[in-house]
């Protein structure tokens, strides 16, 4: 057991701290949450510095312990985080490089890698969520392409992307789960219509999409016709196994902050509180651990991160609810002030338990899949 | 980085859980009370348990602190009685707790263990009164002084709590798999399958801080793992009960000896209050 890394890896570290302090300086300032153009344009802009520095690829790095430096290092010098690239970069990148065909992974990767063009994912529907498999999306084969019609919801930054990773259903006579397909549908084709989502933080993070006889060439499509739900599993391993590991960064500092704060307006005198933070502490260092061991299992192993992501999600979702409970606490009366940045995280913090899965999903990801006990039915 | 155990530590790992369940077994659980098996003693003196640090120029076994918490995660599975955690921070400065020669116990917080067993005790013990411990393989003492032993007593206690809280998750698994109730396992009912979830979210937790704790010996982050490990025992101990029913109620199940020697630890070393100040502190 070594938590050192190689001097090459440590090189690595040294390299990317000169140039953060050297990048960051120049950086614009932050949109506005409601000014999505402008956001996507933040987002694509550092993606593109990252990817002119030769940091782009760094997520789909054949060393995932250089991922946690560049997270760990990013995240501490206070870089953005990937934003409206999430989906691109973490998981329909990930799948087309697992996946896809020579000519798709020519197509579409070095684009996500330059911020050029923004993906969202076509997962759920209205009446397919937890039981995604039973989505009814429908895609009929006409010559070279797919026409598709249906709706998805909740899809993030659907606004402002360039491609969907989407579900269809293309047999809809096979039991659920054997005829789904997974195409890359261009956002700006005809018979997409989005309509914006108001989410309880105010803002519009996700929308409705709806799909009218759009036509998807069939050489977008990923993996075989009816294979879509392998596909997906390996798209959800990504989501699961690494999205949120540079969040557990973010959270020490946050945690860090609020004890700042606490000793400054008094409520550090309360020892409840207090202890609060201090158990918050044990929590946030263990689970950036818990990442390191479960990064450290996937390099032993090699490939794509296994359910270990469900056991770390479980947890962290909770905790970074109780982190910002917590911030409630320090804050009093100002944390019912929308202008207080720890409110707006408090309420954002609230789908951390629902999105890529609810925690009663992933309970039965990690009892059915990790302890092998037996499904429900 | 390469933060999972190496070949060695895999070995270790192994041979000392052969080394447990060859020489105590379920039925030596059962028998043991409050008399110490001195053979035994003798025998993990033997092993290297409590050399196990001790530099081989003094004649121990040259390991560090991760090869330490793997065996003491090894002896909280078992639920092994005895002073383990003073009676290994003792070898090479009381004579034969090295080889298991002599068992030796502290005080710690106001209790001290195994004192009447125990052939050398660290600490002003003068004043100790017999407590009837909750823990029938535990017997207690209170003493009026607190002293508190350090970080790596704290994190050996924590590594025994991994072990207990890996073993009832087992447990509770197993038995999910098998008890039928309304015509299948109980293990596909849901209510039951979220408890054993979270049994494992807790112990693999757990197991991160504790084990990152034994590399890195950063107090702070000992506190951490002590406060996630005591979670994860008692917690584990608790919810297996649960799923074992009325079973779980009886003293012929484990889990009861499970859930009170994990109050007992949780008392030892360093209590959450104390921690989770020091965690505060640090902050
Ligand atoms: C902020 C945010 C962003 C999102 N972004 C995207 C996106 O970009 N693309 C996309 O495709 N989706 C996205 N989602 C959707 C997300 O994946 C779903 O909301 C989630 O999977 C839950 O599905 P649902 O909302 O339909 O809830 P439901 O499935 O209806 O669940 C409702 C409740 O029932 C429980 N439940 C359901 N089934 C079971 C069961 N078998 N056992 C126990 N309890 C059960 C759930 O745990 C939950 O408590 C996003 C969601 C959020 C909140």
């Amino acid at each position: 057991m070594d938590l050192t890394c190689t001097e090459e890896e440590e090189a690595f570290r040294a390299r990317l701290r000169d140039w953060l302090t050297a990048a960051l300086p120049g950086l614009p300032p932050k949109p506005p949450p409601q000014d999505w153009p402008g956001r996507r344009a933040y987002d694509t802009a550092w993606q593109r510095a990252l990817f002119e520095a030769g940091y782009a690829d760094v997520h789909w790095d054949a060393s995932p312990t250089r991922r946690l430096i560049f997270l760990e290092e990013t995240e501490k010098a206070g870089a953005p985080y990937v934003g409206a690239n999430f989906v691109g970069l973490l998981h329909a990148g990930p799948t087309i490089a697992a996946e896809g065909t020579t000519e798709q992974r020519a197509r579409w990767l070095t684009p996500i890698l330059r911020g050029d063009e923004i993906w969202c994912q076509g997962f759920s529907e209205p009446g397919a969520g937890s039981d995604l498999a039973s989505l009814r999306t429908r895609a009929v084969r006409d010559g070279d392409s797919y026409v598709v019609t249906g709706s998805k919801i909740w899809t993030s930054h659907a606004e402002v992307a360039d491609w969907c990773e989407l579900l269809v259903r293309t047999d809809p006579e096979a039991p659920k789960h054997r005829g789904i397909t997974w195409l890359a549908m261009p956002m700006d084709a005809p018979g997409i219509t989005v309509r914006p989502l108001r989410t309880l933080a105010g803002s519009t993070e996700f929308a409705e999409v709806f799909l009218d006889e759009v036509r998807v060439p069939a050489v977008n499509r990923v993996g075989e016709e009816n294979d879509g739900w392998r596909v997906t599993m390996v798209t959800l391993s990504f989501e699961r196994g690494t999205a949120f590991v540079g969040e557990v960064v973010a959270c020490r500092r946050t945690l860090a902050e609020l004890a700042r704060t606490a000793r400054k307006n008094g409520r550090w005198d309360d020892a409840v509180l207090r202890r609060r933070l201090g158990r918050l502490n044990a929590e946030f260092t263990a689970l950036w651990r818990l990442t390191q061991w479960n990064v450290s299992e996937a390099e032993a192993t090699g490939g794509v991160p296994g359910t270990g992501g469900s056991v770390f999600k479980l947890r962290y979702s909770h905790a970074r609810q109780e982190l910002y409970d917590t911030a409630a606490e320090v804050l009093g009366p100002d944390a019912l002030d929308l202008s207080r940045e720890w409110t707006l995280d408090r309420l954002s913090s609230l789908s951390y338990t629902i999105a890529a899965g609810t925690s009663q999903i992933q309970r039965n990801i990690v009892a059915e899949r990790i302890l092998g006990l037996p499904k429900e039915r | 980085m390469h933060f999972q155990p190496t070949e060695d530590q895999r070995a270790l790992r192994t041979g000392v859980r052969e080394l447990l369940e060859a020489r105590f077994g379920r039925e030596a659980l059962r028998a043991s009370g409050a008399r110490l098996d001195r053979a035994l003693w003798r025998e993990l003196g033997d092993a290297g348990f409590f050399a196990l640090r001790l530099p081989e120029s003094q004649g121990g076994v040259g390991l560090g602190l991760p090869e330490a918490v793997l065996a003491f995660e090894e002896a909280g599975r078992v639920l092994l009685p005895g002073p383990l955690v003073a009676t290994h921070l003792a070898a090479g400065t009381v004579a034969g707790a090295a080889t298991g020669e002599s068992v030796v116990t502290r005080v710690d917080g106001g209790l001290v263990a195994w004192l009447e067993e125990a052939d050398v005790v660290l600490g002003d013990a003068a004043d100790a009164v017999p407590v009837r411990s909750v823990d029938p393989l535990t017997p207690l003492h209170r003493v009026a002084s607190v002293e508190r032993p350090g970080p790596e007593a704290v994190l050996l206690t924590a590594a025994e709590q991994l072990g207990s809280a890996a073993r009832t998750t087992e447990l509770a698994v197993r038995y999910a798999k098998e008890r039928e109730q309304f015509g299948r396992p109980i293990g596909g009912f849901q209510a039951v399958k979220h408890l054993c979830a979270q049994m494992l979210v807790r112990t693999e937790l757990a197991r991160a801080a504790v084990y990152a704790a034994a590399v890195t010996g950063d107090p702070v982050e000992t506190a951490g793992a002590k406060l996630l490990a005591d979670e994860a025992a008692v917690q584990g101990a608790r919810d297996c009960l649960q799923v074992y029913g009325g079973m779980g109620f009886t003293w012929e199940a484990d889990v009861h000896l499970h859930l009170k020697r994990a109050w007992v630890r949780a008392e030892l070393g360093q209590p959450a209050a104390q921690a989770e100040e020091l965690l505060a502190a640090a902050l």
